[in-house]
């Protein structure tokens, strides 16, 4: 998948975070570009969810940190930091009530009122026509992650931070998921920095990647040379399947 | 059966409580069979309570001589120790002694204050004490309870908390359901109780008074006179303290500092 290439808009420089004894995050020095889907991989307990919690400062850093757009995301007051990069978690944790409520949720935040207009199209970007007045507690577990998507959407972020967004979802399901964010990342301005563990997943859907390893970033750089077998992190063994490639 | 064993009140007061203390270790040791350990920490209360109570209870013989405003650093004292004992409600949150300490003054301070200014206290010492400390003591059990039912909700409900902060959400917005809720079930007892009076209990107070030769409607009304003082000293402590211990469970840059340990 090609990026269209552009100006930095997220830098990490030296990037930590430890407790304890124990450095989760170690010295992380990477830019992600304008409209790039970055990847981040590695094995359980890498750090890659805790770096990422680190790019919305959703936790602190214990040192470094983090420019959006050149500055120093400390000097952004925390919830326009997090209006602007956005985040998808793993389990979606959809607020009680109905989709159109989820989704106005962040405007609302802001004094910003979401118009039955622009949920119907958010809901139709995400693959979720005429679902706004639908109960969440009665949704599948993909429709849920394409809310959490909406919702997320719904704040127009720059940047879109997503943590295993389809661990948790069968094949078929997972499948769609990920078409709907090859579409978001073809069809807007949006960057993207995806945590997974499935390799195959960040060959299909990334321009580059990170592999991290006990907190520390130990390669970086496109798909092809990063995940075309042999590489830093891969399981031995591991077979590289040529998907239907952007 | 045990007047005509103990004659002295002493002695037969601390047979009393000998088998009160015996029957509550009994109830714990049959929660123990349901895997609920509260041995150490009863055990502890029971050993405190009695060595605390004999030794104010001492401590007022030689009160009643002493002058009224005593009063004020005998309850100071009492809201110091209720502070620190309901803050162990609250574990691993930063500032909590210093939010239910400060809560249960205000709460318990404020009305036993104007109660006392109003009249419906008198300020002899063997007025003042007894039901300032009941007031200090609701407050304290209500923080208590408030802080623990917060805490636990909080840990409970981190995920959803950390959406809505990602979303940008203010703060207190993303923990505003369960601070109701955690106020709302701190006020259950003290309700209750209200709602129970004279049907469920009668007061100790009552019977005290009843027993000093107080008319009795009066004795009575008074003791929905300290109940109410107690649900509101309870309700001020309960919102102040959910209040408060909010700015310690996030950091300056909106992050939940209160999560389960790994």
């Amino acid at each position: 998948m090609n990026a269209d290439g552009g100006a930095v808009i997220l830098r990490t420089d030296n990037l930590s975070r430890r407790v304890g004894e124990l450095h989760i995050v170690d010295n992380i020095s990477l830019s992600v570009e304008r409209g790039e889907l970055l990847g981040v991989v590695g094995p359980s307990g890498a750090g890659k969810s805790s770096f990422l919690r680190l790019l919305n400062r959703l936790d602190e850093p214990t040192g470094g940190t983090v420019f959006l757009e050149g500055l120093d995301y400390r000097q952004i007051e925390p919830r326009g930091l997090r209006r602007r990069v956005g985040m998808v978690t793993q389990r979606p944790f959809l607020f009680l009530g109905d989709v159109a409520a989820n989704l106005r949720f962040g405007p609302a935040q802001r004094g910003e009122t979401l118009a039955d207009a622009e949920i119907a199209g958010l809901l139709d970007r995400v693959g979720l026509p005429g679902f706004a007045t639908r109960n969440v507690a009665n949704l599948s577990g993909g429709e849920q992650q394409r809310v959490s998507l909406a919702r997320a959407l719904a704040n127009r972020p720059e940047v879109l931070l997503l943590d295993e967004p389809t661990s948790a979802l069968d094949e078929k399901t997972k499948t769609g998921i990920e078409e709907l964010i090859r579409d978001l990342v073809v069809g807007g301005r949006l960057t993207f920095v995806l945590v997974t563990h499935d390799l195959d997943q960040a060959r299909r859907l990334c321009h580059r990647v990170a592999i991290m390893e006990a907190g520390r970033l130990v390669q970086l750089g496109t798909v092809q040379e990063v995940l075309s077998g042999g590489s830093a992190g891969l399981q031995p063994g591991d077979t590289v399947h040529e998907k239907e490639r952007l | 059966m045990l007047k005509s064993i103990f004659h002295s009140q002493i002695t037969l007061g601390f047979a009393q409580a000998a088998i009160a203390s015996v029957l509550a270790l009994l109830v714990i040791l049959l929660a123990r069979r349901r895997n609920i350990h509260l041995e150490s920490d009863t055990a502890i209360a029971l050993l405190r309570g009695i060595v605390q109570i004999v030794v104010v209870g001492s401590a007022l013989v030689l009160l009643l001589k002493a002058p009224r405003w005593t009063s004020v650093f005998l309850l100071a004292g009492m809201i110091v120790a209720a502070g620190s004992i309901s803050a162990r409600r609250a574990k691993n949150i930063p500032g909590a002694r210093k939010v239910s300490t400060y809560s249960i003054a205000a709460g318990a301070g404020v009305v036993t204050a104007v109660m006392t200014w109003a009249g419906v206290i008198d300020t002899a010492i063997t007025s003042l004490i007894p039901v300032g400390s009941m007031i200090i003591a609701n407050a304290m059990n209500t923080n208590g309870l408030a802080l623990n039912l917060f805490r636990s909700e909080v840990l409970a409900h981190a995920g959803e908390i950390e959406t809505a902060l990602a979303l940008g959400a203010a703060p207190e917005r993303t923990v505003a359901g369960y601070t109701e809720a955690s106020i709302h079930s701190s006020l259950i007892p003290a309700i209750d109780n209200l709602r129970s009076l004279g049907i469920v209990w009668i007061p100790g107070l009552m019977t005290g008074m009843l027993l000093s030769g107080a008319d009795p409607l009066y004795a009575a009304i008074y003791q929905f006179v300290v109940i109410a003082m107690i649900l509101a000293s309870s309700g001020l402590t309960s919102l102040l303290s959910t209040m408060m211990i909010r700015s310690y469970v996030f950091s300056p840059a909106d992050q939940l500092l209160l999560k389960e340990s790994a």
